[in-house]
């Protein structure tokens, strides 16, 4: 069964936990996605922001089938999360880059670490390389192939386990704070291989970030607060809610928040502004 | 009081065909007080650099004295060294092992040899320093939340009185609103007499706090300067894959399209002041 043009699609999703003590006692439930419900189209470039705890990855998971519902549905390109059968199949669709790139990175050579999810899928030895290929030029790594991940820089490395996951032939990338660990030039390579996927290869990516300034290039931005879906709009208008995002503990780029500044000063400025070049064109009218 | 660096050498894997040199020649002179942010890219030594002040790893060849002691002298006590220049690691559940959060901080004191009661009277002092909400005193350190887990391990740090704190990337992985709260912590600890090095990735976060930024490259120290001096220095940062804040950027980018603003500014504060003395809000009132 397909959706319409709908890649991803949760139905009034709740994910329920139960808290236990050291003896193994129940001590309560923690509901940590509330009645999400969200469509996700094929091709877009979603953004979700949250707090520490808000649900962010909890959500994430169960769009590869790593956790399920505890009520509600999850349907990824038409097929359900909660049927078994179709778990394989799912993850090949969804794929998952994680924080720490040591921990996801398992090959001595780049290109074994990169053939290793095809290999998996049971492609035929010929393919897997032409996909090792492909995907080491897609993300700009094809110079390390023949080197060992533990010496490549964090951006490097990042790279290595999105070409993992690329391999793989994905429909989406979800991207899992994949940008927390890394120098400010490990984090634009991240990024930009993130964009390009999305632009080139019309890989939907689900970006996943504490860096307010790596969503501005969102089709959308979801704010998750306490297991629910609290903001959803296209960057310029969730960045316009200054206020509203710091009560979710959040921020936002720090041109919007100059640009914020000034307007209370009594610029007259208009919100939402994310970039340097809509600031100094602002500017540059007001002179 | 200080700490002074002459001329370290580290090597990694000495006569191994692996050898990596991680510190080159280091001399580098921490003052009683300073506030330093310590940047550099993954790789660039600044871990092996505080490993070293702390006397984790020994130099190859080179000095460090501490208050005019020669750390490495046959009778210099360095288990109590550690407990004058506390290092607080990078990932909080990597230093936090006991079954509660009170027991974990009560830790390091024990560990001086100091009595129980001693020990849990620094331990008091210690989490209320770091304004860990009391309820949590007693539960397990891995059921807090992230922001909660680096004040536990900053806690038990902080009970061994310390004179010299350094903190290694203390807010990867925190919503904004997280990272501040850490930092304001640590703000606090530098004005209550302590020196604070400060390993970060967060260009605006060192921008924000720090009095003096040490950056480094290739296990070389290239810059040593106030925030303002280093951040002009942006396209020398940028090819050592750094990067200097947003805002001085901007107000780069301002400058060049004929505004008289100060270029050197490395805060959105700083930034709003200079734009607010060029283009004046007033002027807009009655228009």
């Amino acid at each position: 069964m397909k959706i319409g043009q709908e890649l991803i699609q949760t139905k009034q999703l709740s994910f329920e936990y139960i808290r236990r003590d050291d003896d193994g006692n129940a001590e309560g439930v923690t509901r940590a996605v509330d009645n999400v419900t969200l469509n996700v189209e094929k091709g877009e470039f979603i953004a979700i922001l949250g707090a520490n705890g808000s649900g962010k990855s909890t959500l994430a998971k169960h769009i590869n089938a790593i956790l399920y519902p505890t009520e509600g549905k999850v349907y990824v390109d038409g097929e359900d999360t909660s049927v078994e059968e179709n778990i394989i199949s799912i993850r090949q669709k969804a794929g998952m880059v994680f924080q720490n790139p040591d921990n996801q990175i398992i090959g001595n050579v780049v290109e074994e670490d990169v053939g290793f999810g095809p290999e998996n899928m049971g492609v035929p030895t010929k393919e897997i390389w032409e996909r090792v290929d492909e995907a080491l030029k897609t993300l700009g790594i094809e110079e390390f192939r023949k080197h060992s991940p533990n010496k490549l820089s964090g951006g490097q490395k990042q790279r290595v386990a999105i070409a993992g996951v690329v391999a793989m032939h994905p429909q989406c990338i979800i991207l899992d704070e994949s940008t927390a660990m890394l120098d400010p030039k490990g984090r634009k390579e991240v990024i930009r291989a993130a964009r390009a996927l999305n632009d080139v290869e019309k890989i939907t990516i689900i970006l996943i970030t504490h860096y307010m300034e790596e969503v501005i290039y969102a089709d959308r931005v979801l704010v998750m607060d306490k297991g629910r879906l609290v903001m959803q709009g296209t960057p310029k208008q969730v960045f316009s809610m200054v206020e509203e995002l710091e009560s979710y503990r959040l921020s936002v780029p720090q041109v919007t928040i100059l640009a914020h500044e000034l307007r209370k000063a009594g610029l007259p400025l208009p919100e939402g502004i994310l970039t340097e070049d809509e600031l100094l064109h602002e500017l540059q009218k007001i002179r | 009081m200080s700490i002074i660096l002459n001329h370290v050498n580290y090597i990694y894997g000495k006569d191994t065909p692996l050898e990596i040199k991680a510190l080159d020649d280091i001399c580098l002179t921490i003052n009683d007080g300073d506030f330093i942010g310590l940047i550099g890219h993954t790789g660039s030594g600044k871990s092996t650099l505080v490993q070293h002040l702390n006397g984790l790893l020994k130099a190859n060849n080179g000095e460090i004295l501490y208050n005019g002691r020669d750390i490495y002298d046959g009778d210099y006590n360095l288990v109590k060294h550690r407990f004058k220049v506390g290092l607080v690691f990078q990932y909080p559940e990597h230093q936090l092992f006991e079954e509660n959060v009170f027991k974990d901080v009560c830790f390091g004191p024990l560990n001086m040899g100091l009595d129980k009661k001693e020990a849990e009277l620094r331990a008091f002092t210690a989490l209320r320093e770091v304004q860990l909400e009391t309820e949590y005193y007693y539960v397990s350190p891995f059921d807090l939340s992230g922001g909660q887990k680096r004040r536990v391990a900053i806690a038990g740090v902080l009970a061994m009185k310390p004179d010299v704190l350094i903190l290694d990337e203390q807010t990867a992985g925190l919503d904004p609103k997280g990272r501040d709260e850490i930092l304001d912590l640590i703000s606090e600890l530098h004005k209550s007499g302590k020196t604070i090095i400060l390993v970060s990735h967060s260009m605006e976060d060192v921008a924000n706090y720090v009095n003096r930024i040490v950056v480094m490259n290739k296990g070389r120290i290239m810059m040593d300067d106030i925030p303002s001096k280093v951040f002009a220095r942006y396209r020398e940062l940028e090819t050592m894959s750094l990067a200097a804040p947003q805002v001085t950027y901007i107000m780069q980018r301002l400058y060049e399209a004929g505004f008289d603003v100060d270029t050197s500014v490395t805060t959105v504060d700083e930034a709003k002041r200079s734009i607010l003395s060029v283009v004046r809000p007033g002027e807009f009132y009655g228009a």
